[in-house]
Order: C-alpha cells, then structure tokens, then sequence
C-alpha cells in the first residue's frame, strides 16, 4: 500500500473520535440497563462491558483483516493481509488504489492506519452490543458470548467490506456515511433472528416489565448522543467540513426525533414520557447514520422527524406478530436503519458532498433510492440468515436460553452470582 | 389490647398520621405494601402496548391500642385515608394476647 503523511488535525479528531464512539458501549450498557428489570441489570452490564472485551480482541486480530483487507475489490470479503495487525503501520495509507474505487484513486487516509484500526474497532464492538436489548433477561451469557464472536467474524467483517470497504454494495452504488446498513440494519436483522430463537420471556406480553431504573437510561441516552458526533463526524475520517455537516445533522437529527416520537406517542397513548423522548432521541439518531455526510438543510431535521414517528409505531409490531424483542432493538434500529438509509435515496445531494451521489429530491432520479432499498434489503437478509444459523448451531450445543428457574431469579444472581442494588 | 391493621393509598398517609396524633396515638409502625382489592388492578397503556398491573402500591399501617380505643381510633383513620375513589383500602381490628415494651419491661396496658 502507498504510504502517505498524516494529517494532524485529521488525526487529533480521529483520535477523539475512537474515545467518543468507544464511550458509547457503555453508554448502551446503561441505556438498556435501565430499562430492563433490577434483577437482571447486571446480566446486562455484563454482556455490553464483555463485548468491549472479547471482541476487541478478535478485531485486531482476525475481524480487521477480514472487512478492510482486499479493499476496493467489490467483493465479498476481504483477505488476511492485515492478520494479527501485520503491516498496520503508523503512517496514512492509500487503500484501494488502481480498483474501481474513487476511480482507481483508492481511499486515502491522511491519518495512521493503525487508528483507523482502533476507530473501525469501536464500531466493531458496538454493532453486536446493540443484539443485547432484543435478548434481554434470558440468554446465557456463554452462549452470547459465543454469539457474538462468530458474529463479528461472519457477519460484521463482511458487512462491513461490502459497505466500508470497497466491497460489492459500495461499487453497486449504495451510499453508508457511518454505518447505517452496517451497524444498525445488521444488527437489528439479527436481533430479529435470535429474538425469534430466544423465545418470549416468561409472563410477556402481559406482564409488566417496567424499567427498573430511567435515569439509568436517560444517563446513557445523553452518552449515545454525545459519542454520536464521534460515530458519525469522525465517519468523514478528516477534521473538514464534511465532518462538520455531519456534526450539524446527527445533532439536530437527535432533536428532531425525539419530538417525533413525542408526539405521536402522546396522540397514541396520552402522556409524553421519558423513556420516550431518549428512544426518540436514539432513533433519531439512527437514522441520520447512513445519511450523516450526504445531507444538507433541513433534511437532517425531516429525517430525524420521520424516524422518530416511524420507530413509535413500529415497536408495536412485537405484539402484533409476536416476537419478544424486550428492548425495541428491531422497532429502533432495524427500522430506524432502514428508513434512516432509503430516506437516503431522497434527500442525498452533492452540494453537501461531491463524493455522494443525488437522491431524488436533487434531481438525482431513482437510481440511488433503487441502490439504497437494494443494499438495505441484502444486509437485512444476509445478517438474518447467518444470525439464525449461527444461534440455531449454538442453542443445539450449549443452549441459548437460561433455564425457567434462573430467569425467575434472574440474570444477576444465576449467571454472574451477583447482586446489583443490595 | 387490640391490633389496628389499616391499607391505605401511600399518598394519604400524612393525613392519617396527623389525625392519629391529633387523636392522642402515640406509635404506630409504617410499611410499603403491594396489593389489589375488588377491582382487581388495572390496565395501563405504556410505550404503545397495555398492560394488566396487578400488584397496586400501597401503605399498610398498625397501631396497637387498648381496646375501649379501638373502635374511636378505626373511624379516625377511615376518616383520614378515604378520597371517595377505588382503592382507598381497608382498616381492621384484631385481638393482642400479650403486649411488651423492650426497654423497660412494661406490660400490656402500661406498655402501650
């Protein structure tokens, strides 16, 4: 790979980009924390902290290589160039160069390789986290564990060179500023999946399962939204005004779904609460992430509205259709995703970014929102597919469920022998 | 002696100790408590779905009195604790075979 030198500025910002994304698996750890029941808060602190643990680890070694090797081959996977970090050195690199990608000018980084390890890796952990809320209160935390380190390497890495690589869906022509199909829509397809697997909790939908703890919640909804600038500014991988765009969009985004969701859940259910103006908030959020450095004006405010209203109404498809997805991890990021990135083919304009493309709204024609349903319809299908087999392979060996004994005591005590709140 | 036993809305319970003092009680012991009466709950709608919640907050209440008290000082707590809405609870009364106070020793009536 040409080297080339870095850029401090791009770098500084990099650098506290990684920070900032890296705080948001905690942030997630609280925001779903709260919302589940005391005895099983642990259960779930646990499974968010651990994956900033196992997985970091498979990242660097193996998961890196697999989504960024081969870059620029418009294909499926990358290679084992960069295995156990070989040659991911300190200088910027050109990636891709001579492919297709950009023309044959590759991707250049104008900050160390090796931090665009260490960033790509904080997406890398909290993509599986976020499955963490659809299984709540009854998975075995060996078998999660187990989960999601094949996951990163046979679901993620993929994904991810399909999409942040150079792979396939990129060259087709779909756009993914920070991850829209590769975190949110991935993960939410496979929250879907082993949601399905798990099997609904005991004593749902009728029971009440009330958040033990709100300002838990509310605690890691402002960490998300903070780290969030990092997740999709630091996307722009330079300090410009692209990154300040996307800056501009992921916060108003954050604001404007929260009033959408507000609203329509006091027009539906008569009180604006909290829980629904930080889910608001996320979904919101969520969506602006395919969109973040593609859109300008106002989009960003319009996207995050329509997200907001949207995620509402789709966390009632759980009951409708029987999944027990306890944390709304489908109703928010499988669907937030998927509108945040075919809203994507509307609203995209190369005003904003010469590297897009035009969405509908810009004169662009269909082309784009064709590439974006299509994308977003694969990721959602692969993911789904593979999701389930993996948890199918998993439950036939070790079991994924707890057993009914341990989930009536709850995760705390039964897996980890622990006590939150004495 | 006798035990006076009362359930009441957790929001009243200001009220009735006010009263009880102004009535010359001078203990009673407080505890939270979850629980339903006749109407068995109710239905609540939250994050777009409903739900059936049983197990209603409330406060249970007891005062242990002489028994020539009893009566006079149940009306006083259902004068206090009632708001004319469901769920405003119950009081009951029964029977103390032995009553002691630890620090001193007292008996029954002398311990009260």
């Amino acid at each position: 790979m040409p080297e080339v030198p870095i850029d401090t500025g791009n770098t500084a910002w990099i650098l506290i980009s990684t920070a900032l994304v890296l705080f948001m698996t905690p942030g997630l750890a609280f925001f779903y924390g709260g919302m589940v029941r005391a005895k099983n808060v642990l259960g779930m602190l646990m499974q968010n902290f651990f994956a900033m643990g196992i997985l970091a680890i498979i990242w660097s070694f193996i998961g890196f290589s697999l989504a960024f090797g081969n870059f620029g081959d418009g294909g499926w996977i990358g290679n084992f160039d960069f295995l156990a970090m070989q040659d991911v050195g300190q200088t910027g690199v050109v990636l891709g160069k001579d492919t297709w990608f950009s023309a044959g000018a590759g991707l250049t980084l104008t900050i160390p390789f090796i931090l665009f390890c260490v960033y790509q890796m904080t997406f890398a952990i909290i993509t599986p986290a976020l499955i963490t809320g659809a299984t709540a209160d009854r998975m075995k935390f060996r078998a999660y564990v187990v989960f999601i380190s094949v996951w990163l390497v046979l679901v993620y890495s993929p994904v991810a060179h399909w999409v942040f690589g150079g792979g396939f869906l990129a060259k087709m022509g779909a756009l993914d500023f920070a991850g829209g199909a590769v975190v949110h829509i991935n993960a939410g397809a496979a929250a879907l999946a082993l949601c399905i697997l798990l099997g609904k909790r005991k004593g749902w939908p009728t029971t009440s399962m009330h958040p033990h703890s709100l300002p838990w919640t509310m605690i890691g909804t402002g960490i998300l939204w903070f780290g969030w600038a990092g997740f999709n500014a630091g996307s722009a991988l330079a300090a410009d005004g692209i990154a300040a765009q996307a800056l501009f969009n992921t916060f108003t985004a954050a604001s404007a779904g929260m009033i959408g969701w507000v609203i329509v859940e006091t027009l539906k259910d008569g009180k604006p609460t909290t829980l629904g103006a930080a889910s608001g908030a996320v979904a919101g959020l969520v969506a602006i992430t395919p969109c973040a450095g593609f859109v300008g004006g106002m989009s960003g405010t319009a996207i995050g509205l329509i997200a907001g209203a949207v995620c509402f109404l789709a966390i009632s498809l759980k009951t409708k259709f029987g999944y027990d997805d306890s944390l709304d991890v489908v109703g928010v990021h499988l669907v937030g995703g998927l509108v945040g990135s075919i809203l994507l083919g509307f609203f995209a304009t190369t005003k904003v970014n010469v590297a897009g493309f035009d969405g509908l709204f810009a004169g662009g024609g269909a082309d784009l929102l064709i590439d974006q349903v299509v994308a977003s319809l694969i990721v959602l299908v692969f993911s789904f597919v593979v999701s389930m087999v993996i948890g199918k392979l998993i439950d036939l060996t070790i079991g994924l469920r707890v057993s009914e004994e341990d989930e009536e005591i709850g995760l705390d005590l039964s897996q980890h022998a622990e006590n939150a709140y004495s | 002696m006798k035990l006076i036993t009362a359930i009441i809305k957790p929001h009243k319970l200001d009220d009735v100790k006010a009263a009880l003092k102004q009535a010359g009680v001078v203990g009673i012991t407080v505890v939270e408590v979850k629980g339903f009466g006749r109407q068995g709950g109710h239905t609540e709608v939250y994050r777009g779905a409903e739900y059936v919640i049983d197990l209603i907050p409330k406060v249970k209440l007891e005062v242990v009195l002489d028994a020539a008290d009893a009566d006079r000082i149940a009306e006083v707590i259902v004068d206090a604790a009632r708001t004319g809405k469901i769920g405003d609870g119950k009081v009951w009364i029964s029977e103390i075979d032995k009553l002691i106070r630890i620090r001193t020793g007292e008996r029954d009536s002398d311990a009260i």
